[in-house]
C-alpha cells in the first residue's frame, strides 16, 4: 500500500494541516507502512458481522431538554486568540466581504 | 516533618483524623518530594503550591471543628493527568496548541474528588492530546522512568505514573484510551485501574478517541486506587456515555481468600515478543492467584493479532474528528492569516505535533470517500469479534490474566523513528479498549535490570470490584507493590 504525494496532499488538504514538504514526504512513508500493516483487516471475512459502533450503550440516553445556565460570554471568550465585542473573530470568509 | 512515603490511604484517613498529622504537613511534604525531585523525573507540566496549601489549611479546619461528616478523602492530595480539566488551572494535553489555555470548568471525575476533600498539587506530563505509549509525544518534555531514568515511564499517562512511582503524589489521575493507564503503571511499578467504558464521566477531558477514551487511577496498592474509583465512579447528566450503574462501596477487608473465582488466561498473549523475564513474572504471579483458591483456566481470545490494526484504524479516526475543533478561533494558538482556511490549516500546522498530525492524517484517510468502507467500517466489524472473543471467554472465567506490554520500560528514543513498532507495543492493552471491559495493572516483580514488570487482570464490565478484591488479595501475599525506586 504505498501513497502517493498528491494522496498526501489531499488528506493534508481534508484534515486542514499546512504540512512541509519534508512531513509530507515522511507522512507519505510512513502511512504507507501503516496503512501496509492494517491491511490484513482485509483479509477477515466479516461479511455477517455488525460493526461495533458503541462497546456497551445500545441505545443513547435522552435526557429532558430543560434551559440551565451555561458558561458566561467572558468564560466562554476568553481563551479566544481574537474577540471583539464579545464574538470570536475571524478573517473574511466571502469573498470581498470588507472589514 | 513525618515520612510518609509508605503510608497506606487507610493510614493516612486515621492520622489526618486523630490529628496525629496536618493535611498542611501531608501536602507539604509531596510538594517538597516535587521540588527535590521532579526537576529529574519531571512528571509535572504544572504545580499549584499556593493553591495546594491553602486547600489543606482548609481541611485542617474542617478537621479540627469536630464535624462528624467530613468528605471520605479530605486532605489527600492528588496529581492530575493534564488532559483533564480543572478550573483555574493550565490545562494543555501535552500541546503546544493549548499552551496558556485555562478551562472554564472541573472535569466530572476531578471535580468529585475535589468533592471528597481531595488536594489537587498539579498537572502531569502526557504524550500530546494522549496519543502516545512513552510521553516523548508531549511537546515540553519527556519524563523519565523513576526506575532508570534513561528509560520512558510508559504513556500516554507517564507523568501520572512516574509522580506516584517516585512518591511525589500519592495518587494521580490518568486515562487509558489503548493502554495510557496500565502500561506506564507497568513500567513504573504501581497499580493503575483503567474502568469500564461508561463507568466514570468524560466530562472536561479532551476527546482523544470517543469510543474508547476512559478515565482511570494511579495508586500504590488496589486498595488505595479502589478508595478514588469508587469516588470516581457513576452516571453524569454532563457525559451521555456515563451508565446509570450502581457504584459499589468496595470494601476489601478479608478479601485474602480467592477460592471459587476463575481466572482464564489467553494463549494469545504469551507469544514470539515478549521477554522472557516478564512472561517468567506473570506466570509466577498467576501461580500465586492459584495459590491464594482461584482455578486457572487456559482461553483463547483467537482475534487479539487484530487489535494493533483495528485500534490504529478506529482511534485515529476518532481523533481526526475530535481535534477538527481545534481551528484557532475559539482557544488555542493561531497562525494569522488573511485567508480563513489559510488560518486554520497553519494554525494546526504549527500548532500539533509530528505524532497528532500522523494520526490526524491517518484517520482523516481510514475515513475518507472510497476508502470508509474498506477501513474504518471493517476495523469496526472485527471489533465486534474482539468483543466477542472477550464475552465468550467470560462465559467460562471471572477475569483474564496477562501481561501488561511485552516488555519493561524501554530507552529514551528507541521507537522514535519508527511509529509502527511504538505501536506493537501496545498489543496487550489495546483489546480491552476495543472491548470495553475494566483492566487493573499491577507490579508482579522485576527484571534482571531491576525494572518493574506489570501483570493485568481484565474482568467483565462494571466487575472492577471482583479485580481490586483478586489484586488486593495478591498485594496482602506479596510485597511487589511496596517496593520503591532510589530516586
Amino acid at each position: 500500500m504505498l501513497l502517493s504525494k498528491e494522496e498526501v496532499e489531499h488528506i493534508a488538504m481534508l484534515a486542514r494541516l499546512n504540512l512541509s514538504e519534508e512531513e509530507k514526504e515522511r507522512y507519505r512513508e510512513q502511512l504507507s507502512s501503516i496503512l501496509g500493516h492494517v491491511a490484513q483487516l482485509q483479509a477477515l471475512n466479516t461479511d455477517d458481522v455488525e460493526p461495533l459502533v458503541s462497546v456497551l450503550a445500545k441505545e443513547m440516553p435522552l435526557r429532558e431538554d430543560l434551559p440551565s445556565p451555561g458558561l458566561s460570554l467572558k468564560e466562554a471568550t476568553e481563551n479566544a486568540p481574537d474577540v471583539k465585542a464579545d464574538q470570536f473573530k475571524v478573517p473574511p470568509i466571502l469573498d470581498g466581504a470588507d472589514e | 516533618m513525618s515520612n510518609f512515603l509508605e503510608t497506606s490511604l487507610a493510614e493516612l484517613q486515621t492520622g489526618l483524623r486523630n490529628r496525629d498529622f496536618s493535611s498542611r504537613e501531608l501536602t507539604e511534604f509531596f510538594l517538597n518530594r516535587i521540588d527535590e525531585k521532579d526537576g529529574e523525573i519531571k512528571a509535572f507540566l504544572s504545580l499549584a503550591p499556593k493553591k495546594a496549601l491553602k486547600k489543606a489549611e482548609e481541611a485542617d479546619k474542617r478537621f479540627a471543628s469536630g464535624d462528624e461528616n467530613l468528605p471520605p478523602l479530605l486532605g489527600i492530595p492528588l496529581a492530575v493527568k493534564d488532559v483533564l480539566a480543572v478550573e483555574g488551572l493550565p490545562a494543555t494535553a501535552g500541546s503546544k496548541i493549548l499552551e496558556g489555555f485555562m478551562p472554564p470548568y472541573t472535569s466530572t471525575a476531578v471535580s468529585k474528588l475535589l468533592d471528597a476533600g481531595m488536594i489537587v498539587l498539579g498537572k502531569t506530563n502526557t504524550d500530546e492530546f494522549a496519543m502516545g505509549s512513552s510521553t516523548e509525544n508531549s511537546a515540553y518534555f519527556t519524563s523519565r522512568n523513576p526506575w532508570d531514568t534513561s528509560r520512558v515511564p510508559g504513556g500516554s499517562s507517564g507523568g501520572s505514573a512516574a509522580s506516584v512511582a517516585s512518591q511525589m503524589a500519592p495518587f494521580a489521575l490518568g486515562t487509558d484510551t489503548g493502554g495510557s493507564v496500565r502500561q506506564p503503571a507497568a513500567f513504573c511499578g504501581v497499580t493503575g485501574l483503567k474502568p469500564t467504558y461508561g463507568r466514570v464521566s468524560r466530562y472536561g477531558l479532551i476527546a482523544y478517541g470517543s469510543s474508547l477514551d476512559s478515565v482511570g487511577v494511579f495508586g500504590r496498592s488496589a486498595a488505595d486506587s479502589a478508595a478514588l474509583f469508587s469516588v470516581m465512579a457513576g452516571k453524569d447528566p454532563l457525559d451521555a456515555t456515563s451508565l446509570d450503574m450502581p457504584v459499589p462501596e468496595i470494601n476489601l477487608n478479608g478479601s485474602t481468600n480467592l477460592k471459587g473465582m476463575k481466572i482464564g488466561v489467553p494463549k494469545e498473549y504469551f507469544v514470539e515478543g515478549i521477554q522472557a523475564a516478564v512472561e517468567e513474572k506473570v506466570r509466577e504471579a498467576i501461580k500465586q492467584f492459584e495459590s491464594l483458591g482461584a482455578e486457572i483456566i487456559d482461553v483463547q481470545l483467537p482475534h487479539t493479532q487484530y487489535a494493533v490494526p483495528v485500534y490504529y484504524l478506529i482511534a485515529p479516526a476518532e481523533a481526526s474528528a475530535n481535534l477538527a475543533r481545534f481551528d484557532g478561533v475559539r482557544y488555542g494558538l493561531r497562525v494569522e492569516n488573511d485567508d480563513v482556511i489559510e488560518m486554520v490549516k497553519e494554525s494546526r500546522g504549527a500548532g500539533f505535533g509530528e505524532e497528532v498530525k500522523r494520526r490526524i492524517m491517518l484517520g482523516t484517510y481510514a475515513l475518507s470517500s472510497g476508502y470508509y468502507d474498506a477501513y474504518y467500517g471493517q476495523a469496526q466489524k472485527v471489533r465486534t469479534l474482539i468483543q466477542n472473543d472477550f464475552l465468550e471467554v467470560y462465559k467460562t472465567v471471572d477475569m483474564i490474566a496477562a501481561p501488561v506490554a511485552p516488555t519493561t520500560a524501554f530507552k529514551i528514543g528507541m521507537h522514535t523513528d519508527d511509529p509502527l513498532a511504538m505501536y506493537l507495543e501496545d498489543v496487550y492493552t489495546l483489546p480491552a479498549n476495543l472491548a470495553g471491559v475494566p483492566g487493573l495493572a499491577f507490579p508482579v516483580g522485576f527484571d534482571q535490570k531491576n525494572l518493574p514488570i506489570g501483570m493485568q487482570l481484565m474482568g467483565r464490565h462494571f466487575e472492577e470490584e471482583k479485580l481490586f478484591h483478586a489484586v488486593h488479595a495478591y498485594q496482602n501475599d506479596t510485597n511487589w507493590h511496596t517496593k520503591s525506586p532510589k530516586v
